[in-house]
């Protein structure tokens, strides 16, 4: 973007972009490690997320906090009031993300100590590793003000629904098989919840970096209707 | 815009030198007339050009006034806006070597006919400039002054439309108790207020703003934002702001000019959250320059 006449101005946004990043930049880390603690039966590992939550917390705060003192004093138009909005909503959405990853690092920690059964892992990491690209892919598109890189990774959303759906599938499949696992597969039921709910935010920071880049409001849109409104042709 | 394919050999030498700060390729002109559909228009601009002597301040600008609606024009230190406002009554007939071409027509009627009666027509379109300017008379005098010169003698007529128009702009409980006190004791915002309620004494349809808030301290600029929006029930609004929150506030459509020409048009909140045109863009989020 070309620059202000005032030079603070810029400063503030630019700050502000970068604030976002170092959030997002946390939050990925948050979702690896949880998988990670998960994987690895890593409980130190998982009390580690637990520990840093409360800095993605206070990420989402204080970057609220300056939004608000934009909007105050430097009344925003057009674009930088589009950018002020995607951030407001774009935090909520890391901070719910940073919420999804605690709750996975939790389960980590007890289906560790439950000593569990790890067989049905396998899906529950390569499902984690999918959403947590999209969250990189939701933040590089919010980085670069990528309209089309946003699209092209909202649209991989759906997938994560039927890899859900997949996995659910088969933890109903080992509850029948064993009943005596029935409490530790209801915990993985709760994780893979938590990893189909980041696809869904990663989608959400998507459309906002659309509402930002083109100033086209995209949400609860099929993803076909939303490639169709971004590219009318 | 001229159409480009129209092409002279000199013409096509020259065209790479830029006469614009910015790009004005690909602009259209005409974006308002298609948010202006379920509107009534008050008045049609019709490839106005005008020139101060030799130097031209007005480009090509067709444009439509809905009305009853307030619709602002935006754009930095001379790119035309007060002069087209001045236009709409013809305010600049008044300055020497003016030359205006294409016309401005109050629904059916061309302004710019020599058959106009320009007093009749400044009766209908009324005008309010930066600076408060009452005359030193008093406060009853200056609201029933149009009608006295109309010829209104009945001092029950006289009583009850400077009442009435005190009360639409909002000042009449500021100022009843001293009707008879000289108007040039009034603060800047209730003078303002003053002649905005002389000015619609005399029942125009149209009142042109020029900068009506600019003096004026943050609550009597609330004041007259507040009275715009009364106001434009019953008149066609046109306000020109060097303030663009003020713009973003108190319009329904927006206009922005740039050296003469008109850049943009249309509702004012598409101005000012997803402008068409990269020139309105940089200009609202201060990127002008």
């Amino acid at each position: 973007m070309s620059q202000h006449i005032s030079k603070q101005f810029d400063n503030e946004l630019d700050n502000i972009r970068g604030r976002v990043m170092a959030m997002g930049g946390l939050v990925e880390k948050q979702i690896t490690d949880a998988l990670q603690a998960l994987t690895d039966s890593d409980i130190e590992l998982g009390q580690t997320v637990i520990t840093n939550e409360p800095s993605v917390n206070s990420y989402e705060v204080s970057i609220d906090e300056e939004c608000t003192q934009i909007l105050a004093r430097r009344q925003p138009a057009a674009k930088d009031l589009r950018l002020i909005t995607a951030v407001i909503k774009t935090i909520t959405d890391l901070e719910r993300i940073g919420d999804e990853a605690e709750k996975v690092a939790q389960m980590a920690i007890y289906l560790t100590e439950k000593q569990g059964t790890k067989s049905y892992y396998v899906g529950i990491n390569a499902m984690g590793n999918y959403v947590s690209e999209m969250v990189r892919d939701a933040l590089d598109a919010f980085a670069r003000m990528d309209s089309a890189a946003a699209v092209k990774t909202a649209a991989r959303e759906p997938e994560s629904d039927e890899q859900y759906a997949a996995i659910l599938r088969q933890l109903i499949t080992y509850m029948m098989e064993d009943p005596r696992s029935i409490s530790a597969v209801i915990d993985a039921v709760w994780t893979v919840r938590s990893l189909e709910r980041i696809g869904d935010h990663a989608r959400n920071i998507c459309e906002y970096v659309v509402y930002f880049v083109e100033g086209k409001d995209v949400r609860h849109l099929t993803i076909e209707e939303m490639e169709k409104k971004v590219n009318p042709e | 815009m001229q159409p480009n394919n129209i092409e002279t050999e000199a013409d096509t030498v020259t065209r790479d030198t830029p006469t614009h700060a910015f790009d004005m390729s690909g602009l259209t002109q005409n974006d308002g007339p298609m948010v202006l559909a379920n509107e009534a228009i008050c008045l049609h601009v019709d490839d106005l050009n005008l020139f101060y002597s030799e130097k031209q301040a007005l480009n090509n600008i067709t444009m439509q006034i809905p009305e009853k609606r307030v619709t602002a024009f935006i754009g930095p230190s001379g790119c035309g806006k007060s002069t087209l406002l001045r236009c709409f009554n013809r305010m600049n007939d008044l300055i020497t070597d003016v030359d205006i071409r294409g016309s401005i027509k109050l629904h059916d009627n061309n302004i710019y006919e020599k058959t106009v009666n320009v007093a009749e027509l400044r009766r209908r379109i009324g005008m309010v400039f930066q600076k408060p300017n009452p005359f030193p008379k008093s406060i009853y005098e200056n609201v029933a002054y149009g009608l006295r010169i109309q010829g209104v003698k009945s001092r029950r007529v006289l009583d009850e439309a400077v009442e009435k128009s005190l009360k639409h702009a909002a000042l009449w409980d500021e100022v009843k108790d001293r009707l008879e006190d000289n108007a040039m004791g009034l603060s800047g915002g209730q003078q303002q207020r003053l002649v905005i309620a002389r000015a619609i004494a005399i029942e125009p349809e149209v009142l042109l703003l020029d900068e009506p808030a600019s003096a004026l301290d943050p609550i009597s600029t609330l004041k007259i934002e507040e009275l715009i929006y009364e106001l434009k029930s019953d008149y066609t609004i046109v306000i020109v702001t060097h303030n663009m929150q003020q713009a973003a506030r108190v319009s329904d459509y927006t206009a922005y000019m740039y050296l003469g020409e008109l850049i943009e048009f249309n509702d004012t909140n598409t101005i000012f959250t997803k402008p068409a045109q990269k020139m309105t863009e940089d200009y609202i989020t201060g990127r002008y320059g």
